[in-house]
């Protein structure tokens, strides 16, 4: 327990001094997952609408490997998208290894198929109540898929914070891809995963207060956004 | 609605670009693959900023394993190499991998235990305390990840006389992570580790852990630099990395790195003029 309450102290004491390398850790973590988490929804909004609406040979399977891929290890993700990015591999010209760019790659394939499979879920529920009336109005299936995004906002923004929730809370993929160098690719998991290993183990459990507090706002603030946008 | 989509896109290249220029910004950068010793003894926290400012060169460590730095290298995504392992250090440069290795410091390693000793082993010599471990089958914490002090420690079995990669049981718990991890495992078990001094000196977790056998010539700990083969991989930045490791060796690194202390110990003893670091 002693650990407990020193790492709440600690904390508190981090966040009232604005601790410069706590700012930087932060910034780091906030942009590399909510990258991740528009490239992920712009991907997979689109797409797991389209599983939803359209008909064709193969869509089940293509649903249950998008639900399939919902377990998809970061690790081995990591690994993969690793061996693309080295200079030995085939995208190693590119030099983005142990780029905060590399970690929002990584990221950004994890969190694809939560939202694709969120979305579908969604999208489904709204196609059956609405589907009928947009085509008899005269809409195609392409035409139709703007405006039940529209209709199932709600759903695409809890698919978007599911998503963003993977990102934010990830640490096998980036520590791989990332390389946890102090100042470029340091995020608050793998300084948290740093500072265990360095046996601060207090320190490490304020930085995880601090980054639960961070990701309930940022919770927050999108479904604030979400009634703002729309208006309620 | 189109609206939001529209800037929420926008707004997402916008942090790409920002992220990724961030990037490409530092061509004066040299990634290091090294130690996890290195990086949890505070010595790169203290090292580094003194690098740049003397050298002009952005060092971005990776603290890996020497067997990982090693292959890391192998690949081509370091620059230069910096870890503590002679044997693998030499034949990753027979394997054409590296231009030239130079030893930079040194320091020693030390066995760790629960201060109350149940094996007995206080005051012993390495291979005794070690051949008393297996007997007793006292709880032991392998880093288990061929990171240089995991290649001592198996050095260190095999000149005790102890087959240990065939002979052992349950007491010896191999966790393939950095020393951090297995002191932080022995620390929570009670066991009995071999660590660097420079990490257990900044190590915070001690609990009930104490130093039980040093100062055996045995536990010598060297470290030393390579430079990544330009030859094999013309990305290596090759000035920067070697302006890196030359600094390293001249008098002036030298004496930095003698200045690393905690709690006014010193933790790495300068040797880059020994012929046989």
């Amino acid at each position: 327990m002693n650990d407990f309450a020193q790492a709440l102290d600690t904390a508190a004491s981090l966040i009232g001094h604005f601790d410069p390398e706590l700012r930087e850790i932060v910034v780091l973590s906030l942009g590399v997952s909510l990258t991740a988490s528009f490239l992920a929804f712009a991907i997979g909004a689109p797409l797991g609408t389209a599983l939803a609406v359209y008909r064709f040979r193969g869509k089940g399977a293509l649903i249950v490997v998008a639900n399939a891929l919902l377990g998809l290890p970061p690790v081995v993700v990591g690994l993969a998208v690793y061996l693309m990015l080295s200079r030995s591999g085939p995208l190693g010209s590119l030099g983005i290894l142990f780029t905060p760019t590399a970690m929002v790659i990584a990221q950004a394939v994890l969190c694809v198929p939560i939202v694709i499979a969120l979305v579908h879920r969604v999208m489904v529920e709204v196609w059956a109540s609405y589907g009928d009336a947009l085509l008899v109005d005269g809409a195609s299936r392409l035409g139709a898929t703007w405006p039940l995004m529209c209709i199932g906002h709600e759903g695409l923004l809890t698919a978007f914070l599911a998503a963003f929730g993977r990102a934010i809370a990830e640490l096998g993929a980036i520590i791989i891809v990332g390389g946890n160098v102090r100042g470029y690719t340091r995020t608050m998991t793998t300084a948290i995963a740093l500072e265990t290993s360095k046996g601060d183990l207090s320190f490490a459990l304020a930085l995880g207060i601090i980054l639960v507090i961070l990701s309930m706002t940022v919770s927050a603030l999108s479904f604030f956004f979400g009634r703002v946008l729309t208006g309620r | 609605m189109k609206r939001w989509f529209g800037s929420l896109c926008i707004m997402a290249t916008i942090v790409l670009a920002c992220l990724s220029t961030r990037a490409w910004a530092q061509d004066q950068s040299i990634v290091v693959a090294s130690t996890t010793s290195t990086q949890d003894s505070g010595l790169f926290d203290y090292l580094l900023p003194i690098v740049k400012q003397k050298t002009g060169v952005e060092v971005k460590v990776l603290a890996q394993g020497t067997g990982q730095a090693l292959d890391t290298a192998r690949r081509g995504d370091a620059d230069v190499v910096f870890v503590h392992a002679k044997s693998a250090e030499e034949r990753f440069l027979t394997e054409g991998f590296g231009v030239k290795r130079y030893p930079v410091m040194y320091n020693d390693f030390v066995v760790i235990g629960p201060q109350d000793d149940p094996a007995g082993i206080k005051g012993k010599d390495v291979l005794t305390a070690l051949q008393t471990i297996r007997t007793k089958a006292a709880p032991f914490v392998s880093r288990g990840d061929r990171s240089g002090t995991h290649i001592a420690e198996l050095k260190l079995w095999k000149e005790a006389g102890v087959d240990i990669e065939n002979d052992h049981g349950p007491w010896y718990k191999e966790i393939g992570q950095g020393m951090g991890a297995a002191l932080n495992m022995a620390s929570a078990s009670n066991a009995y580790v071999l660590s660097d001094r420079g990490t257990w000196l900044a190590f915070h977790n001690r609990g009930d852990l104490a130093v039980l056998v040093e100062g055996d010539k045995r536990l010598f700990n060297q470290y030393g630099v390579m430079l990544v083969n330009p030859t094999k991989y013309p990305m290596v930045k090759k000035e920067a990395g070697q302006r890196f490791i030359n600094w390293l060796i001249s008098p002036d690194g030298q004496s930095v790195i003698a200045g690393y202390k905690i709690n006014g110990q010193q933790l790495f003893y300068p040797n880059a003029n020994d012929p046989n670091g």
